[in-house]
């Protein structure tokens, strides 16, 4: 029965405003890439999706977006349940076919290689991946440039994909066509777009 | 100035209000309600239903009136109401087969099964103005025949049984049928987007399209295989139940056009193709969208495309009469900006082309 | 009788905006390039704003302060009219001071106040493809963009200084987005062209009719097409705004008689006036003229 709840509470208390505050939280974000905004706990979801994931999911899926979710959402009913009933999203088993992709567990998730990068006339046609992170004051930081960025930007997420620095730079070199990624923290969240440019920050 | 700064709203607030004045006219006649629109300007309704993309007769008259009359402003006005609200889900294909019949003709057979019903056509009405229209004089009750056939087949469909004329194109397996009105479109287009484009077209367009067809600019030896106006049940499968709900009835108007084709070396001669189906009962609407389907069809059929009617992209960019009114009309907006940077440059060039005159002059002299 | 609905705030259904928003996202990720929409009938005509109306809807929120300007200035009737619509639908605060707005729609022009991070620049675009009247068609437009192949762009410009000996666009300059996509800044004289160059604001760009959103992100390179030997330049005023005296504006001629008379004017409303209030043009001389052609002072 507990499930059965779960899946039908914790959706925004306000789906106009709450959503239209998470978008601009998600748009500053795109428009100004690894700088950290923070978003109030406006929605609930089973574990182990995060209060900002499930936020960033009712504000962008619905019907018409197809998303794909790794095996540490899928696996828990009650939260693709909830994904379910509150956005009405279309799953998809195929990670090159997803719109959107969501990801609780960043150790196993496939390489940003496997998603849709779109194609030479409509790069937009690409995924873009929301990765559920801890926090953003990760013990490495990284240093970003581009498009939205004055001069560099720090960024230290406390989970990072595997590889994470060499598989970004090859998804740069695709560019137009490429992966978009947020990053889904406590409280907060930021983004990469496929612009951004990453370099360790040198000791 | 033309700008009234500041004046701006005071300006906008004062023309609405003469328009409002003189949208009712003359207060000392009766304003003309919906009934009435509905009822006695019908057609007029039909097509602004059609091209607003929305089946409401009463929203469609409120629009005509609101409009004063004028088709494609009525128009916009249904589509912006219409693009507000929500969506359901998606009908079955209609089975026009099925149709409560009020007119059918076939050009193509003298007699078939179902027969051939004229119907409340203008056709063969002398268009001799009637001024006993003028008054409200009494007007007869119509013949209507007893029996009702519950199945008419359509022509296509008995041609189609030795083969004569093309399959009706089937949508590959798991394919879902496309919505205009929720994705953007991409070309070249399949048949299913291009049909809605053409079904909320403007009919002047259309018309004017599939009169070049006919008079050589892509030819394709056309006859009426078959038009049709009845009504239709509309259904929609819904999840849980296992049978379709019936949500009601609406008025088409279907139009199957029988176009010669030669064949080739894979396929045999036969004919082909054109459809139209337009909400209400619209004739000349509905022919004119068959023709531009199968000259639209150039591509798939491997044919030359060589007339305006069978550039898919110059026709659907160019159907929409929202559309094109819109950007026609926007040139009333003020350019100024714009305008200076031309006069701007225009100055300059005239100013160089004076000195170099002068110089040359100097030079001659 | 139909119950007519009542309107959502903002007007689009939430459907709708999330579509927007979604295609907003992609056209920041990928700066120039135009994302394809299902752009939806608005309650004003196509052309008239409603792409711009569309992406202003999808972002407001209450927290914002919304400026509507047409040809630069804030009381042309199309920008009062969008204005209108929006304190209607969501009662959003409005201002006409561009250092105030969080969001700003225009049409045609980009203020002349430098605008800030964190704000938020809206366009109204007539037609998104640079190249459409190189080539009407979208099918090969949208390949010449995939491979990156502008090679006609620069052949047209070229033509023009063949024939007038200077490149003869005035407006919607194309411009190329962080040397990649070249795009178009809608029509918008050349003059403001540089303004959209490392802009700490968002810039985003909505066309209706034609379903595209495109987007610059702040901090951007935006460079106007040129050659080496015809250096892209902007246009120069002989004389300063009749009104506040402002020297590297861009003006807007007005008529005074049918004699040939006429002044130049701020074409941005809202910096003209700060000037005057700020005491700048004092020194030009009462002209009855002047009173006529600044209808804030006559309305007063």
């Amino acid at each position: 029965m507990r499930a059965v709840t779960q899946v039908y509470e914790g959706g925004f208390s306000d789906a106009v405003f709450n959503s239209q505050e998470v978008f601009r939280a998600l748009m500053d974000a795109m428009a100004s890439p690894g700088r950290v905004i923070e978003i109030g706990k406006l929605a609930a979801a089973p574990s182990p999706i995060s209060s900002v994931a499930a936020s960033v999911a009712a504000t962008l899926f619905d019907h018409d977006a197809t998303v794909w979710c790794d095996k540490s959402i899928t696996s828990s009913a009650a939260a693709i349940g909830w994904l379910k009933f509150h956005t009405g999203l279309e799953l998809t088993s195929n990670p090159s076919d997803a719109q959107f992709a969501l990801i609780g567990d960043l150790q196993t998730m496939p390489s940003l290689e496997s998603f849709a990068k779109g194609t030479p006339e409509y790069p937009d046609r690409s995924t873009t991946i929301i990765l559920q992170i801890d926090s953003f004051n990760g013990p490495e930081e990284l240093t970003l440039s581009g498009p939205g960025i004055k001069d560099t930007q720090g960024f230290a997420p406390s989970q990072l994909p595997k590889m994470f620095v060499d598989q970004w730079a090859a998804n740069r070199g695709a560019f137009p066509r490429g992966i978009d990624l947020i990053f889904a923290g406590e409280g907060a969240l930021a983004a990469l777009p496929r612009t951004t440019r990453i370099s360790k920050k040198e000791a | 100035m033309y700008v009234a700064v500041k004046g701006g709203e005071a300006a906008i607030r004062n023309a609405h209000r003469l328009l409002g004045d003189r949208r009712r006219g003359d207060r000392s006649l009766p304003a003309i309600g919906l009934h009435q629109i509905v009822e006695q300007l019908a057609l007029a309704v039909d097509r602004v239903m059609a091209e607003g993309s929305l089946y409401d007769t009463e929203l469609a008259a409120l629009a005509v009136k609101q409009a004063r009359g004028d088709m494609i402003e009525a128009i916009f006005l249904v589509r912006a109401y219409r693009t507000t609200l929500p969506r359901f889900g998606y009908t079955k294909p209609l089975e026009t087969s099925r149709m409560a019949i009020e007119r059918r003709i076939s050009a193509t057979f003298k007699d078939l099964p179902g027969g051939q019903l004229l119907g409340p056509t203008f056709d063969y009405t002398h268009r001799l103005l009637d001024p006993e229209l003028a008054e409200d004089g009494i007007v007869e009750t119509p013949e209507r025949r007893v029996e009702a056939h519950e199945h008419t087949p359509r022509v296509t469909d008995i041609l189609g049984h030795d083969g004569m004329i093309e399959a009706d194109g089937d949508m590959p397996e798991g394919v879902e049928t496309g919505d205009l009105t929720r994705e953007p479109l991409s070309f070249p287009l399949e048949r299913d987007l291009r049909l809605q484009a053409l079904a909320r077209g403007d009919e002047g367009f259309l018309l004017g399209l599939a009169y070049s067809t006919q008079r050589g600019y892509g030819r394709s030896h056309p006859f009426a295989g078959e038009i049709r106006i009845g009504e239709v049940e509309i259904e929609l499968e819904v999840a849980e139940l296992d049978f379709p709900l019936t949500l009601g009835r609406i008025r088409v108007t279907e139009c199957q056009m029988i176009n010669q084709f030669k064949g080739s070396s894979k396929q045999p001669p036969q004919f082909t193709r054109g459809y139209g189906l337009v909400f209400g009962q619209s004739e000349r609407k509905s022919m004119s969208m068959a023709l531009c389907d199968r000259a639209l069809r150039a591509r798939e059929l491997g044919e030359d495309i060589t007339a305006a009617a069978q550039d898919e992209e110059f026709v659907i960019s160019h159907s929409d009469n929202v559309q094109s009114t819109g950007f026609v009309e926007h040139l009333k907006l003020p350019h100024y900006v714009d305008f200076q940077a031309e006069l701007d440059l225009v100055r300059r060039m005239r100013g160089e082309h004076e000195r170099r005159e002068s110089e040359n002059r100097e030079a001659a002299e | 009788m139909t119950e007519l609905a009542t309107y959502n705030f903002a007007y689009l259904d939430e459907q709708t905006k999330r579509m927007i928003r979604r295609a907003i996202l992609k056209a920041i990720a990928i700066p120039g390039y135009q994302v394809p929409f299902a752009s939806r009938e608005m309650p004003m005509p196509y052309g008239w704003g409603t792409g711009g109306v569309q992406v202003t809807a999808a972002v407001i929120g209450p927290n914002d302060m919304l400026k509507v300007i047409d040809q630069g200035a804030d009381d042309t009737t199309n920008a009062v009219s969008i204005r209108a619509f929006f304190q209607k639908v969501s009662n959003v605060r409005v201002t006409t001071k561009t250092t105030e707005a969080t969001i700003i729609q225009t049409r045609h022009r980009i203020p002349e106040t430098a605008l800030q991070a964190g704000q938020t620049l809206v366009y109204q675009v007539p037609i998104p493809e640079p190249l459409r009247f190189l080539e009407p068609r979208e099918t090969e437009t949208r390949k010449m963009h995939a491979l990156e192949e502008y090679g006609l762009m620069h052949v047209k410009l070229y033509e023009d200084i063949a024939r007038h000996g200077r490149i003869a666009t005035t407006y919607a300059y194309p411009v190329k987005v962080e040397g990649r996509y070249v795009m178009d800044p809608s029509p918008t004289p050349k003059f403001d062209n540089p303004k959209m160059h490392q802009s700490p604001a968002l810039q985003l760009f909505g066309a209706g009719r034609e379903k595209r959103i495109y987007a610059i992100p702040p901090y951007t390179e935006v460079v106007s097409l040129d050659f080496e030997d015809h250096p892209f330049e902007i246009q120069t005023f002989s004389e300063p705004c009749a009104l506040c005296g402002a020297k590297g504006s861009y003006l807007d001629e007005v008529i005074l008689d049918d004699k040939g008379g006429s002044m130049f004017v701020c074409s941005d409303t809202d910096f003209c006036e700060d000037r005057q209030a700020e005491g700048n043009g004092d020194h030009l001389s009462a002209n009855p003229a002047q009173a006529a052609a600044n209808p804030a002072e006559a309305a007063e």
